[in-house]
């Protein structure tokens, strides 16, 4: 019994530990406790405010039995047509900043980080003045051509324009990452015997780059997956995705176990998904390259 | 000759791909800057007349001045102290072998990997039920749990080329703790921290799916002009936008010289200490 506290407490003085504790209590307070409270409400009985009633499943039942599955539906299809996009996007261009711009690379990746750090508003703001009717677009084919384009803004389509463009980066250094771990010998190896040049990509730098294309791949599905400005400022009343329901559900609706049933069942499948990933891949030797 | 031929090809082809990826990278904000100097009430292309009338309506609104107030109180603080939290997250993430640290790095990382709208609306119902009220100051606290986790990413990048054996070495020679900390581990993870405090003032400057449920009564910029955007427009929205993006760029290079110029002195002096 007292070994083992004088266990923990020999554990506790690791200066590792110590390190890791500030920024882990202040997750817990702020990223654990919320959760945990989230998932609480989704078994309180409906319209209710407080944590203490008998727990029920009729919140799970009704979201099942309401049309949600649509909003869930456009949701994952959309994640889903976003990362089927970007990879082919990002994929060219990733491997020349890998492998080819050399010096450049390093220009490259600063103008494709830029954006990052300016406001997503802002950014889908500029895509609706250029698809917008009369707009940058729409004017242009006006003047150059006397035809029209009106009606692209307010879509399926300006949706996942934005998706894409939005979420390019996390695609693209993932997968910087990820092919600058193939190494070059191999492919001088595999091509000195003979192998083709589509053969290389398939057989070696596909899939010793996977690390980085499944990290690109989910971390792009997921941030789709719960994007709710994209919808909203290019889509208008397009469609409704489930970040859209889980926020009318807690504020309009003042509904708050029915948008934590939302959100447990949003947070689970996104939560599968990482753990899925986080099984495959050693963070040390894709951040470190150790 | 024809392999490095068409090799030849494939590399103008991925370049002239990649110009047109950074291209379209660029359109919106280019778009919201045209449209920020265009006279009419409503924006229509091509401009007709031009005009510089909204950014002098801009700088005397009294309104925006508080919105901006507001945006950098909260960016400011997120930065001290996202910084602080991650420079010590970050040597558990990086430097120290502990055991629970494979646990502790994904554990870590998981709010990057979590929906922002859907993080806001938990924060929202976890600080109604702590009775806390929302404002402007709850709103730095909800952009840490997204961007402490980002800079203490950034930050491992730095402290993975860190080598112990200089921290050793500064203990074997007498140094405290406090000293060594102050004289070796801080000067070289500087870059780390420098990009890390550009990274989380930026994020938290132009973040919105946070702000939006956790500002309470207070108003960011970005929360203003999505209000705008969606009804009362006003030329106004591209201007303060064009005003916030000229703002980041300038940070941005400013950050970048600085970096350079450590880099460069720290360069020059292992060049000294070499002779």
């Amino acid at each position: 019994m007292s070994a083992s506290a004088n266990d923990q407490v020999s554990w506790l003085r690791q200066p590792g530990v110590l390190a890791a504790l500030p920024a882990a209590i202040f997750l817990l307070l702020g990223f654990a406790g919320p959760l945990v409270m989230v998932f609480g409400y989704s078994f309180m009985p409906a319209r209710s405010f407080s944590l203490l009633q008998a727990p029920t499943l009729e919140n799970y039942v009704s979201v099942v039995s309401e049309s949600y599955y649509i909003s869930f539906a456009w949701s994952v299809s959309l994640a889903a047509l976003t990362v089927l996009l970007l990879f082919p996007i990002c994929y060219p261009v990733a491997y020349g900043m890998a492998r080819l711009f050399g010096k450049w690379a390093n220009l490259v990746t600063v103008l494709i980080a830029v954006p990052l750090l300016i406001s997503e508003n802002i950014r889908l703001f500029g895509w609706v003045l250029v698809l917008v009717k009369n707009g940058i677009l729409d004017g242009s084919l006006q003047t150059l051509f006397g035809a029209s384009a009106s009606g692209p803004l307010y879509s399926v389509p300006a949706i996942v324009l934005g998706l894409v463009y939005v979420y390019l980066p996390f695609m693209l250094f993932p997968l910087v990452i990820g092919i600058s771990m193939v190494p070059d010998t191999l492919k001088e190896a595999a091509s000195d015997l003979g192998a083709s040049r589509w053969q290389i990509f398939r057989e070696i730098e596909l899939p010793l780059s996977m690390p980085g294309i499944l990290i690109g791949g989910i971390l792009t599905f997921i941030l789709a997956l719960g994007s709710l400005a994209e919808s909203k400022i290019l889509g208008g009343q397009a469609i409704v995705m489930i970040a859209d329901d889980i926020e009318s559900a807690f504020t309009f609706a003042q509904n708050w176990p029915k948008g934590s049933v939302l959100s447990v069942l949003l947070i689970g499948l996104s939560g599968l998904i990482v753990f899925a990933l986080f099984r495959r891949i050693d963070l040390d030797q894709i951040i470190g390259r150790r | 000759m024809s392999a490095s031929q068409s090799s030849r090809t494939t590399r103008s082809l991925i370049v002239i791909w990649t110009v047109t990826v950074i291209a379209f990278l660029y359109i919106p904000m280019v778009a919201v800057a045209l449209a920020s100097f265009s006279k009419q009430r409503y924006f229509r292309f091509p401009i007709s007349r031009w005009t510089t009338e909204w950014y002098t309506k801009t700088f005397e609104s009294l309104s925006v001045r508080d919105l901006l107030w507001t945006s950098l109180s909260v960016a400011a603080l997120v930065t001290v102290f996202s910084v602080l939290l991650a420079f010590f997250g970050a040597l558990a993430f990086a430097r120290y072998d502990w055991k629970g640290r494979k646990l502790y790095q994904r554990l870590v990382l998981l709010p990057i990997f979590f929906p922002q709208a859907v993080l806001g609306l938990a924060l929202l119902l976890w600080f109604s039920v702590l009775d806390v009220t929302t404002s402007w100051q709850t709103a730095v606290f909800a952009h840490m749990i997204w961007i402490v986790p980002i800079v203490i990413l950034i930050m491992s990048i730095q402290v993975y080329s860190f080598d112990p054996a200089l921290e050793e070495a500064a203990f074997d020679l007498g140094a405290t703790r406090w000293q060594v900390l102050r004289e070796v581990t801080l000067p070289i993870l500087s870059p780390g921290i420098i990009s890390g405090g550009t990274f989380a003032f930026l994020l938290s400057w132009g973040n919105f799916p946070l702000s939006l449920f956790t500002t309470g009564a207070d108003q960011t910029v970005p929360e203003w002009l999505y209000a705008k955007m969606v009804s009362g427009y006003t030329p106004m929205v591209p201007t303060l936008g064009t005003l916030t993006m000229s703002g980041a760029a300038i940070l941005i290079l400013v950050i970048y010289l600085v970096w350079m110029a450590l880099g460069a002195r720290r360069r020059a002096r292992m060049a000294t200490n070499d002779e």
